[in-house]
């Protein structure tokens, strides 16, 4: 080879490896962007007139009221943690249970093809579950509830159910796989019958697991927009009951984005909302993250 | 107790088969061509899909185009070069938080950064680079686990022969685990289509009147309609639609972002039966 073209061969080598290490680190670079750009369009107003006493402790969310202009985004807090705790209440139960069963039980064939349906169900757009919740799952639960006309929570949370249980299945098996057969073996030879030996033994070793999942699912439902939009009925209030409607943090900022004037306090507070959100699923995602992580290490 | 916890499995999987069903019942008065090839009309109570349906594939396409290079690439780095660091470490948790970032959180950062800081405007542009960094972490995920099937001994023989680490991976680790790379890349379809939020603050608007059946409708710097949003506008913001209408239109989105996750899943099951090694 004649050392030009080798000179010429050495560059592109290491051009081609500067690129690849930039893609690398832009992953990196996107989540300091997302923080930084959401956190520099609400900033303004987040040192200059907000009160975050209010923000966090009053109900009275009156964004455009002509007379006197109140933030307090507590209702909708509130609404965000109700709907999430009660998709909880319905998916971990189904989803761990699921779980259980697909590591456990299932034979390998049927288990293929559950696996398959459970990644669809995950595929389905959330403004179609959105869509499903208005007009199909609604007039399901008003009839056999007998609830008042109209959306509500319970609509909204059996969505969100649906939509965070392919997360909370598919990383539950993960983590019962990830015990070894040997605890299964030592429990069965030691007389106990296959239920004692799933909730003493299995159950207990990957709670580590189980319960990433868990947070994972949870980070699903507080980050989900267009499906609480639509279907859990969007009135400002803390619900007494789940047959009531409420309005969630995500779908604030979707239905007032598009009024709210540039700029205007009323944009920056729904962007004071969005550092919010990025705070809670950060911290959800890193615990999520560290907790498996912890177990991968553990022989 | 076997059998609770299959009731309880199969509790989660009917749903979706009977949705289906349900929705394509409700939807089958419209399902024609001419549905696909019409614009809304009469104030989107009348016609068909074919403006949201541009708008979806030029977003689709546009923001592959974005994703597609860096993904992969970041997946290369990764897998081939990053050692056991805290710079890797980094970028692994940074991947995973991109994951899950709010959808609605994204349009917050592409309306801040793309629309307003870069200044493109409400645009196909913007919309894309937003929807391209919200599917990023899928590329780069699956792509991770095509080159990491890739036994170590192929690079080994590679590099023995004198090659580079950059010829290696090109010559060798890319070309096999090809078919691993492009279900991600059908992945990322599939999600970006199906997105409503993040780009319906960043260049998706209600309704845009554009030639029917004419491909090139759109320009890189106009706003254009999205199925994703014309179904939430049909059923939400427009009072009186026709149901068959908006039941087209969600069996359309549905139709496309499943069809493309069995193409990916297909894809899946074939590799694995096909391994030569």
């Amino acid at each position: 080879m004649k050392p030009q073209r080798q000179a010429l061969e050495s560059l592109k080598e290491w051009v081609i490896e500067r690129f690849i290490w930039l893609c690398g680190v832009s992953a990196v670079l996107f989540v300091f962007g997302i923080f930084i750009f959401v956190f520099r369009e609400g900033a303004d107003y987040l040192f200059r007139g907000f009160k975050a006493g209010e923000f966090f402790t009053s109900i009275e969310w009156y964004p455009t009221s002509r007379t006197h202009v109140r933030y307090g985004a507590l209702a909708l807090i509130v609404g965000t943690f109700s709907v999430s705790l009660l998709a909880m209440v319905i998916a971990v139960p189904f989803g761990i249970g699921a779980a259980i069963f697909l590591s456990e039980f299932c034979p390998p064939r049927l288990k293929e093809t559950l696996k398959i349906v459970i990644e669809l169900l995950a595929a389905i757009p959330s403004v179609v579950w959105g869509f499903i919740g208005l007009t199909i799952m609604n007039s399901m639960l008003v009839r056999l509830f007998n609830a008042p006309l109209g959306l509500n929570m319970l609509n909204g949370a059996i969505i969100l159910a649906l939509m965070s249980v392919p997360i909370i299945v598919s990383i539950g098996e993960d983590a019962l796989k990830a015990v070894p057969d040997s605890y299964r073996e030592a429990s069965l030879a030691l007389g106990c019958t296959r239920w004692q030996m799933i909730f003493r033994v299995l159950l207990p070793a990957a709670r580590n697991g189980l319960l990433a999942a868990v947070l994972l699912g949870v980070g699903r439902a507080v980050g989900e927009t267009m499906a609480v939009l639509m279907a859990t009925g969007h009135s400002i209030r803390i619900p007494h009951s789940v047959l009531e409607p409420v309005r969630t943090l995500t779908a604030t900022i979707a239905a007032e984005l598009g009024e709210a004037p540039v700029h205007s306090d009323h944009y920056q507070v729904l962007f004071i909302i969005g550092i919010l959100l990025f705070t809670i699923t950060f911290v959800i995602n890193i615990t999520a993250d560290l907790i498996v992580r912890g177990i991968r290490k553990e022989p | 107790m076997k059998y609770l916890l299959l009731t309880m499995t199969l509790l989660i999987v009917l749903p979706l088969i009977l949705i289906v069903f349900y929705l394509f019942y409700k939807a089958a008065p419209v399902l024609s061509l001419d549905f696909l090839l019409e614009n809304p009309i009469h104030g989107m109570r009348a016609g068909g899909i074919w403006a949201p349906l541009l708008g979806t594939i030029y977003l689709v396409l546009l923001s592959l185009l974005i994703a597609m290079p860096v993904g992969v690439f970041a997946a290369v780095y990764l897998n081939e070069y990053a050692g056991n660091s805290w710079m890797t470490r980094a970028v692994n948790l940074a991947v995973v938080n991109l994951a899950g970032v709010p959808s609605i959180v994204h349009a917050l950062f592409g309306l801040g950064a793309f629309v307003l800081f870069a200044g493109i405007g409400r645009s196909i542009l913007a919309a894309s680079l937003t929807l391209a960094i919200m599917t990023l972490p899928v590329i780069i995920a699956s792509t991770k686990e095509a080159l990491a099937a890739v036994p170590l001994s192929f690079r080994e023989a590679c590099w023995n022969v004198g090659a580079t680490r950059w010829q290696t991976i090109r010559h060798v680790v890319l070309p096999n685990s090809i078919s691993g790379i492009l279900t991600g890349i059908i992945l990322q379809v599939s999600r970006a289509a199906g997105e409503t939020a993040p780009v319906m603050f960043t260049g998706v608007v209600f309704f845009k009147a554009i030639t029917p059946g004419d491909p090139f409708a759109y320009g890189l710097l106009d706003q254009c309609m999205a199925l994703s949003m014309h179904l939430f506008t049909v059923s939400t913001q427009v009072p009186d639609v026709p149901e068959p209408l908006t039941y087209g239109t969600a069996v359309v989105l549905l139709g496309v972002v499943l069809l493309f996750n069995a193409l990916a899943i297909l894809i899946r099951i074939k590799l694995r039966s096909r391994k030569k090694w």
